[in-house]
């Protein structure tokens, strides 16, 4: 186990600076900052001052081997906007996108077991039936239409929910149900189609011999045989959320990582962006090892390299 | 093997099972009957899709979804299971019947050690704790010949080899001992070294349990050496029954007899093996009156017209053959 810890851990690496790389010259795409950050009458002067403060007046290459530099040093730079340390900034954002994101992949989750599992257990029941169109429409969702919807309905015409913020319970609501809709409809249907594959396997018939229980049968024996594929894609859905959920962040106000990198982003607050971009990778590639980890616990064959 | 006292543990009368299919519902198990004692082996014999396994899963109530009881009755000390209700039926399901399928590599969860696998029976039905259970496991692995139970109590499926398997699912089916034990073709994706072995393990629990056993098969090698009784079944129906020795030396079913005909062992070299002509009726358009009548040497106008019933044709035996009278005379 160990050992293929540290092997994942290790081909992470190269993938990583390689995002920090492209990340640092996209940015740099975006324009020229002193335009932003100096009056419209700045003298050239004052921009050749600017840039050599921040160090933009360096070829990128050297600027590219400064920052590295930095980073190793888990130094990342200040804001341009705020001056204050880009990492603070990132990391204030990061929890609120983690809380939203962990919330709305555990209901989904839990969700879309109970009716994924539900809908397996008679193939083309009404019950099935219903659940795959409840799914298809949940899975094809527009998450901005909804969003609005949600606040025109909820918020505005009734007056049940906040717009937005994160305080109170109610606020979260919205944003919680905006996310979970399309995770929820895909997750089912992965849930779905790999209960009715485990269910028909020969060893339920014999767990039904031994006289277990249709809930022993259900969640005791094919769940876990279930599992892997609904794993698989739970684990790209929450890399979706995990990168900031940029639209609904932004419709209701949550402070989180989206936010900011979009802030940045129009901002030209490099050091910011890259802060945020390279948290948010080691962020995925640890979900992608911690994900793995799961696949060896479930199935002692992936934990023992066995090919059946 | 005994002639058992008493009467029989099981009686399966009258039994018919349909199958819901994409052009129509068919009749896969048509009216079966048979019944089998205590320490006793009946063997269910027929060619592949004749309805045996059917049969098997319709008495322990594990049938496909696709298809259905029509009919009759399974007693089993009396009181017909299919008329319980579910939970009834899960009560009798190890303690009262139980089933070793024939495909061991599937037939264990993979995910799931065999150490609670083999526990499972007797956390359902005896209520023990996870120690004591896993206590019994490792005696059960111990009494169908698994070397180190112990240490390999916690093992994996994927780590025993094929023969392996199918000793844990006949330890499984024989946890909590059951009176009827039905084996589903126990032995075919073994290889015949191992096959021996598994049939010796299960004549010993059979004999050491008082179980009765029905052994389901289309080898008719593995019915001489195993069986105390036959029944044998084409195209849904039981056609003959009687003691293996009777049947096998006389048979009074003209179905039976090309069975035995076409056994290899009694051919000299370069001639042609016999074997029976035709195929067996697809389940969709059965011909009328008798089913095997296209492929039958005997058959007259009365066999198109009179669907055959098992009659008794000499002691302790039946046949479903309008003419069997013909046949006794081999």
């Amino acid at each position: 186990m160990l050992t293929f810890l540290r092997r994942r851990i290790a081909s992470s690496a190269i993938p990583l600076v390689v995002v920090i790389l492209g990340v640092f010259y996209l940015a740099r795409l975006t324009g020229d900052p002193s335009n932003l950050y100096l009056p419209l009458s700045a003298t050239p002067e004052m921009r050749a001052e600017f840039a050599a403060r921040h160090g933009f007046d360096q070829p990128l290459l050297v600027q590219f081997g400064d920052y590295l530099a930095q980073v190793f040093r888990l130094d990342f730079g200040e804001s341009l906007r705020t001056a204050e340390p880009a990492a603070d900034a990132v990391l204030r954002a990061f929890p609120a996108t983690l809380q939203l994101a962990g919330a709305t992949m555990i209901l989904a989750i839990l969700g879309a077991i109970v009716v994924g599992s539900w809908a397996a257990y008679r193939p083309n029941s009404l019950a099935d039936r219903v659940a795959s169109f409840t799914s298809t429409t949940a899975a094809s969702m527009p998450d901005f239409w909804f969003a609005i919807m949600g606040v025109l309905v909820f918020a505005v015409a009734l007056g049940w929910l906040p717009t937005s913020g994160t305080e109170s319970a109610a606020a979260w609501v919205l944003p919680v149900l905006t996310l979970l809709i399309r995770p929820f409809g895909v997750l089912v249907q992965v849930v779905r189609g790999a209960m009715v594959t485990a269910l028909s396997a020969p060893y339920i018939k014999v767990a039904r011999s031994k006289g277990a229980g249709e809930l022993r049968v259900v969640f005791g024996h094919a769940l876990r045989n279930a599992a892997p594929p609904a794993l698989t894609v739970a684990g790209d859905l929450t890399v979706g959320l995990v990168n900031g959920a940029v639209v609904v962040e932004t419709i209701f106000g949550w402070p989180g990582i989206g936010k900011l990198m979009i802030t940045s982003i129009l901002q030209r607050d490099f050091a910011v962006l890259q802060a945020a971009v390279l948290v948010t990778a080691i962020t995925i590639f640890a979900l992608n090892i911690v994900i793995d980890a799961c696949y060896a616990l479930l199935d002692s064959r992936v934990r023992q390299g066995v090919t059946t | 093997m005994s002639e058992s006292n008493g009467s029989p543990v099981l009686e399966v009368d009258r039994l018919s099972v349909d199958i819901r299919t994409p052009s129509g519902t068919v009749r896969a198990v048509r009216e079966v009957s048979f019944s089998v004692r205590s320490g006793e082996t009946l063997a269910l014999l027929g060619e592949s899709g004749c309805g045996k396994s059917m049969t098997a899963q319709a008495i322990v109530g594990l049938l496909d979804p696709v298809a259905h009881v029509a009919g009759g009755a399974v007693r089993l000390d009396g009181t017909d299971v299919l008329t319980l209700s579910p939970s009834q039926r899960r009560r009798l399901a190890g303690p009262g019947l139980a089933i070793v399928f024939q495909d061991a590599l599937t037939a264990l969860n993979p995910v799931q050690t065999v150490g609670a696998q083999l526990a499972e029976p007797f956390r359902i039905h005896e209520r023990l704790s996870r120690r004591a259970a896993r206590k019994r496991a490792v005696e059960l692995m111990e009494r169908v010949g698994i070397p180190e139970p112990a240490a390999r109590v916690g093992a994996y499926p994927h780590q025993f080899s094929g023969g392996m398997r199918q000793r844990l699912l006949i330890a499984l089916a024989m946890a909590l001992h059951p009176k009827v034990l039905l084996a589903d073709e126990p032995t075919t994706a073994l290889d015949v070294t191992v096959q021996a072995q598994i049939m010796k393990l299960l004549r010993e629990l059979r004999t050491e349990q008082q179980a009765a056993l029905i052994l389901i098969t289309h080898d008719l090698a593995v019915v001489a050496e195993q069986a105390d009784h036959v029944a044998v079944m084409y195209a849904g129906n039981i056609v003959e029954t009687g003691r293996v020795a009777d049947v096998f030396a006389r048979p009074r079913h003209p179905y039976t007899r090309g069975l035995l005909d076409s056994v290899p062992a009694e051919v000299a070299r370069g001639t042609t093996l016999k074997s029976i002509p035709g195929s067996p009726p697809d389940l969709h358009s059965v011909p009328s009156g008798c089913a095997f009548r296209a492929r039958c040497p005997m058959a007259r106008d009365v066999c198109a017209e009179q669907r055959p019933v098992l009659v008794e044709a000499g002691p302790g035996r039946m046949s479903a053959c309008h003419h069997w009278r013909e046949l006794t005379d081999d």
